[in-house]
């Protein structure tokens, strides 16, 4: 990890009349911009030369960390490799050229990328139809669930509004519906971490007709595989609702079941997560949606064209790289890793639910609570020793999570090293708890003042120097 | 670690209401700004505002989430602790002392579905 600060704004670097272009001469004759849509002052854009402009954004670039730095264990994220092999194809200039309103007859093997793709993901979850239409996952679930709403109204079911969303999803659940015009009721959690059946059937007893669907992610937050999803796609399909598979943990799942065959109606895919696409911030996402035989009517336009089509290019080179026998190969690997790094440091992690887990574990903080390090203080301490951190504080149910999630692609020697560290902070947690406490040391910014950070936010250049 | 008052309420949820008169004061426990960490924002109703018992009526938002707040009572709001607005950290200082809102209780046998101190106590330790 590079451990120099490299903290300049551009706007710091900016000199007053410094330019690193030259615009050619103005070819169009004269031409008038109506007064009313003139600028009134000059755009505040900083100044600066090709050669500080190139060394600004490389040096700040050096302060990051991805997967290509190092290992990313984010659990819920599924932080997997991105091949290179993706980029090379979706950068094959007969696509990455293509404008979307060139004649059909000119863009054919675009067409068949889409085609062969919808076919894949298609085979692989045991639906009937996708669109590749949304652009992220969250986008995914909004779109899966008004092919439900208009599924409904088109048998003339308007009352069905409620959405059953179980205590441990992810928050984009509730958030979905809710943009969808649905009301969220909430089905509480075992002492297993599965979706407590009793509440269930009390919740579908009391809504009956007004059900409109449930979200069920499967593994779900916690990593564990729901294990009563006949049972419960019984009582939801009973009562007239239909069952929505979200896909964000999809990857332990290739080549172990398939939401289709587990009677879930409709889903979405985070291709970035299964299917080895840059994540969101680092590209633009997809979340391609399949529905069963009968509900493709349904797909709603929310978006031109095919969605992001260059998306769709690097998850089909990713699903043809493997191969059909390969990517059987994907859960199983995601699933024993996890495993293996639950096993080995379940001596001195609490881990709150035990048991096999599928691509990710929840630990609830340090088994040992007297020296009063917490998780914030590990995931800060992992820093020091070159890994980014597990994802903390979520899921909500516990209130010290630490959540592992390793991916299929790591070495055995990359868990053991990650599984050392974290042995080694636990030890350092007991003998020398300030030093963990007070982590990281050897990264270009310290500790930072997160209570400050969300109180008092400072995000704009013009905001800073108001408060300097 | 964490304290329970003797003479409040207590739900489910985390919330106590300090009963004085026909009027609850109504904020998070001890427990609960032990368990959300630093707070850094508290969403909060209007005066005037009515409040349902088990619905929402507001959220505390910590450096590790935002959890909604659950009103253990039904009732109006006549008065919100408005010191919460600049200084929500007051919460981690003394939960007890620092209450969200203020409702004149509309229905004062809500109570009885309430945990006491003891019930709470045990509740905590079970979670």
């Amino acid at each position: 990890m590079n451990n120099r600060l490299y903290g300049n704004l551009i706007f710091e670097l900016s000199q007053e009349g410094r330019s690193g272009y030259s615009l050619p001469k103005n070819q169009f004759g004269s031409y008038s911009v109506p007064a009313q849509l003139r600028r009134k002052e000059d755009a505040a854009l900083p100044e600066c030369d090709e050669m500080t402009v190139v060394r600004h954004y490389t040096n700040l670039s050096a302060n990051n960390f991805g997967v290509d730095n190092g290992f990313y264990p984010l659990g819920s994220c599924t932080m997997k490799y991105n091949p290179k092999i993706n980029e090379e194809v979706a950068a094959l200039p007969q696509f990455a050229g293509l404008h979307p309103l060139q004649p059909a007859e000119t863009v054919q093997g675009a067409e068949e990328v889409c085609q062969q793709l919808c076919k894949s993901l298609c085979e692989l979850t045991g639906l009937y139809a996708f669109t590749l239409k949304p652009f992220a996952g969250a986008h995914g679930e909004l779109t899966g669930l008004m092919v439900i709403k208009k599924y409904h109204e088109s048998r003339g079911d308007e009352a069905r509004k409620k959405v059953i969303v179980p205590d441990s999803a992810h928050g984009t659940n509730p958030a979905s519906a809710a943009v969808c015009g649905l009301e969220i009721i909430e089905v509480k959690s075992d002492a297993r971490g599965l979706v407590d059946l009793v509440d269930l059937e009390r919740l579908v007893e009391l809504e009956g007709d007004s059900i409109a669907a449930m979200m069920m992610t499967n593994p779900n937050t916690l990593g564990l595989f729901e294990k009563q999803i006949p049972e419960i796609e019984k009582l939801v399909h009973a009562a007239g609702g239909l069952m929505y598979y979200d896909g964000a943990n999809l990857n332990p799942m290739l080549g172990a079941a398939r939401p289709g065959d587990m009677g879930f109606d409709v889903m979405h895919i985070n291709l970035h997560k299964t299917f080895s696409t840059p994540h969101g911030g680092g590209g633009p996402g997809a979340g391609p949606v399949g529905v069963r035989k009968g509900l493709e009517p349904f797909f709603p336009e929310v978006s031109p064209y095919h969605g992001n089509f260059a998306v769709a290019m690097r998850a089909l080179a990713y699903i043809r790289s493997l191969g059909r026998e390969n990517i059987k190969l994907v859960g199983p690997l995601a699933t024993l890793n996890a495993n293996y790094i639950k096993e080995s440091l379940k001596d001195v992690y609490e881990l709150p639910i035990d048991g096999l887990c599928k691509h990710e574990f929840v630990f609830d903080g340090l088994k040992d609570k007297s020296t009063g390090v917490t998780t914030m203080d590990v995931a800060k301490r992992l820093l020091d020793y070159g890994y980014h951190a597990p994802t903390i504080y979520f899921p909500l149910l516990f209130h010290e999570s630490l959540m592992i999630e390793p991916t299929e692609n790591e070495s055995k020697e990359t868990i053991d090293g990650f599984i050392g560290v974290m042995r080694k902070i636990a030890e350092e947690a007991k003998v020398n708890p300030d030093e963990v406490k007070s982590a990281p040391h050897l990264t270009p910014i310290g500790r930072v003042d997160d209570v400050l950070a969300a109180k008092h936010p400072v995000v704009t250049y013009r905001q800073l120097l108001a408060e300097v | 670690m964490a304290t329970v008052k003797e003479g409040l309420y207590y739900s489910e949820s985390h919330e106590y209401v300090k009963v004085e008169g026909n009027y609850g004061f109504i904020g998070i426990t001890d427990y609960a700004q032990h368990a959300l960490g630093n707070v850094v924002y508290v969403d909060m109703p209007d005066v005037d505002d009515e409040v349902t018992a088990g619905e929402e009526f507001g959220a505390v938002e910590s450096v590790k989430a935002a959890s909604d707040l659950y009103s253990p009572v039904s009732g109006t709001v006549v008065e919100v602790n408005e010191a919460l607005e600049d200084t929500p950290e007051l919460i981690n200082k003394d939960a007890f002392e620092n209450w969200i809102i203020k409702v004149e209780l509309s229905d004062k046998s809500e109570l009885d579905a309430l945990m006491d101190a003891k019930a709470y106590e045990a509740f905590c330790e079970n979670a």
